[in-house]
């Protein structure tokens, strides 16, 4: 408005012809629209002050979900790798790749495979856009699993973030439901049996209800294949079902999850990281001097004080009491978020594009033929992040694909409510103990998956020994449920003999992360056809 | 420096009936999403799959009597034809839906994670937690062989022609 009316009273230019001051207004705003749209949108110019700079972050929408100011220790890269934030960009690459492959792809089993043959050959870039996706997908999997291992060692599922460890397990097996629905659609020979696979383990708890006699009245298998599929056997219904879970529920759930996980982490106090001296200090006076009313807020709320830094909180006027978002307590170990953690963001945004892109521009994703009901192939393959598990489904399809799964999901949602020792977060393996105690767990794991790998594949199992044999027993002692009793034998071991819940937490973790790898390892490059064992795939029979 | 909220007057009046009421409406929204949602979870599974009959005409008797084998890929299944009559083993797996393959000697292998089986279908290898299944066969008005998909039978009926 000020700007306007000091136009207005300048005198008018010589080449304007027109002399009406309203018309003349009218021509100078026009020509200053574009300057004052852009004022408008960005309400500043380039920060100059640290001040400026906090004030960019905090009044953008995008920009606010990070602090104003970031603890140094959070933009090191030996604390996070930035596994989060890459996960989040492949996120990102996937959604906007899945849009762009929807605009061909048809659901539909006569029209499924030739529209990826469409995308694939007449499409321009169609299969730059397929080749994204998939390795993103590839990619997001293991980024997961890693920033997962990152979260454990650095104890940062502790104290307030309890919560946001519990949201991180859920996020991870959506990742692995969004692959898995994935790869249905596809419609070629992998996509076919891989389902058929997935939907008849998701009935396999039957292998247990008709051990027990009950299936005729409590067939929750078969009820959860008939939802999965909407038919008896994969087909036209089961493809448009995969296809919505793919494309809207579960991409929904997973943004909803993602916010929460995202605000959680700095309502929690940013990243984990190893309290400063000063931060212990204070710490402990607010512990002594602290009323008895605010000392028992504080206990029910279980922030240790101190720990991680993160127990001095904004409150919200007097309207809201307690522990509202947790803040630094020491401004002097933080910097601006801009430029300094936008900088690292973007640079490990363009990390992540540049490594896609290139797998994407040297490697094709694959496609197999055609689906063919009457003939699987074989050896008929899950992805690689499933193979460990199509492992243990080869010894029991109830243990290895529902029984174990949920044991160690639940396991892991669990870990921070059985491990509540106070200490401090931000430190990998929490220190020198630990680094001991990870080490003989991870030597201990190689050697029991080797060990019963090798003599699975040499002696057999019950079965082999006892023909006859009920199945409940070989549902109930199978390779999968030895190494699982096994290790969480020595992570009860590990918690007596070290007097320390958090080293049996390392334990179990280590055990989990370990026998992943090998058995997924395993199943990649030992099984052959009719699942059998083969040093090298040139040993493969010809046929 | 924080009172506690229950201290204060307001919340330490006895109930009364405007929070009986409060309750009331807040717990039957509560069952109304609820009940909403139950009845949306039903929308998954229709009375009936769309999908063909699971009773499927395989062919005149006469094209199956006396032939040991005769495979049926499209039905994954095996016709098999012995001195006591006919009868049928299915060659999807027990262990995880695969399609098993028959072995030059009779037995039968599934490639997707090694369960083996003899000629009548009985486990001797791997994870299969029950044996092929032998399917019920009957003979149509029109004289064909018409086996039912969801019909399991003893592995010692046969269907005398």
């Amino acid at each position: 408005m000020q700007h306007n009316e000091s136009d207005s009273q300048r005198p008018g230019e010589a080449g304007q012809v027109v002399a009406s001051g309203a018309l003349r207004e009218l021509w100078t705003n026009l020509l200053s629209t574009p300057q004052q749209f852009f004022e408008s949108a960005v309400r500043h110019g380039r920060p100059t002050s640290d001040r400026a700079a906090s004030q960019a972050v905090f009044n953008n929408v995008f920009l606010h979900i990070l602090p104003t100011r970031i603890n140094r220790h959070a933009l090191h890269v030996r604390t996070t790798f930035g596994l989060g934030v890459i996960t989040l960009v492949l996120f990102f690459l996937l959604v906007v790749t899945g849009v762009a492959l929807m605009v061909y792809y048809k659901p539909s089993t006569a029209q499924a495979y030739d529209s990826m043959k469409e995308i694939h050959y007449i499409v321009p870039t169609g299969r730059f856009m397929r080749n994204i996706h998939r390795w993103s997908a590839h990619a997001m999997v293991l980024a997961v699993i890693l920033h997962m291992a990152r979260a454990f060692y650095t104890a940062a599922y502790k104290g307030p973030r309890r919560f946001n460890w519990v949201i991180g397990m859920i996020l991870f097996v959506l990742t692995l439901m969004l692959s898995f629905t994935g790869y249905l659609l596809p419609w070629d020979q992998l996509a076919y049996w891989a389902v058929t696979i997935g939907s008849e383990i998701a009935e396999s708890p039957r292998e247990l209800t008709d051990a027990l006699g009950v299936t005729s009245w409590f067939d929750i298998g078969g009820l959860i294949k008939r939802l999965m599929l909407g038919a008896n056997q994969v087909g036209e219904e089961a493809l448009i079902r995969f296809y919505v879970l793919h494309v809207v529920v579960l991409p929904v759930v997973m943004c909803i999850f993602l916010v929460v996980h995202f605000w959680r982490i700095r309502k929690d106090g940013g990243l984990a990281k190893p309290p400063e001296s000063t931060d212990l200090e204070s710490g402990q006076q607010s512990a002594e001097s602290g009323d008895p009313g605010a000392a028992a807020q504080a206990a029910a709320l279980e922030a240790p004080p101190g720990a991680g830094g993160s127990a001095k909180t904004y409150g919200l006027m007097a309207v809201v009491r307690g522990r509202t978002p947790a803040v630094d307590r020491s401004m002097a170990n933080t910097v601006p978020t801009w430029p300094n953690a936008i900088y690292a963001i973007a640079a490990l945004s363009m990390m992540t594009f540049f490594v896609i892109l290139c797998l994407a521009h040297c490697f094709d994703a694959p496609l197999k033929e055609h689906a063919n009901p009457a003939v699987p192939e074989n050896p008929a393959k899950a992805p690689w992040y499933f193979l460990g598990l199509q492992e243990l489904v080869s010894y029991s399809a109830f243990m290895g694909g529902v029984g174990i799964p949920t044991i160690v999901v639940l396991g892991l949602m669990l870990v921070p409510y059985l491990d509540r020792e106070k200490e401090n977060s931000g430190v990998w393996f929490s220190g020198r103990r630990g680094r001991r105690v990870c080490l003989l767990t991870a030597l201990m794991t190689t050697c029991s998956v080797v060990g019963i790998l090798a003599f699975t594949i040499n002696f057999g199992w019950l079965r082999s020994w006892f023909p006859n044999i009920p199945q409940l027993m070989i549902t109930l002692v199978n390779p999968g449920t030895v190494l699982l009793a096994l290790f969480m034998g020595w992570s009860f071991a590990v918690t007596k003999q070290t007097n320390s819940t958090r080293m049996g937490a390392l334990a179990v973790f280590t055990c989990f992360l370990v026998a992943f790898a090998i058995l997924t390892y395993f199943a990649t490059v030992y099984r052959g056809p009719n699942w059998g064992f083969y040093w090298s795939h040139s040993d493969w029979p010809v046929h | 420096m924080s009172t506690d909220l229950k201290s204060t007057p307001r919340f330490q009046q006895p109930r009364e009936r405007r929070d009986f009421l409060g309750l009331a409406a807040a717990w039957s929204a509560i069952a109304t999403i609820f009940l909403a949602l139950l009845g949306a979870l039903r929308l998954p599974s229709p009375w009936a799959f769309p999908e063909s009959s699971r009773r499927v005409k395989l062919g005149p008797v006469s094209a199956f009597k006396g032939i040991s084998i005769t495979p049926e890929p499209k039905e994954r299944l095996w016709v098999f034809s012995d001195d006591k009559g006919l009868y049928v083993i299915s060659a999807v797996c027990t262990h995880l839906g695969c399609v098993v393959a028959k072995q030059e000697d009779g037995s039968f292998f599934c490639p997707c994670h090694g369960s083996r089986f003899d000629a009548e279908g009985k486990v001797t290898k791997g994870p299969a937690p029950k044996p092929l299944l032998h399917l019920e066969l009957s003979i149509s008005a029109d004289g064909q062989l018409v086996v039912d998909h969801d019909k399991e039978v003893g592995s010692d009926v046969r269907l005398k022609v």
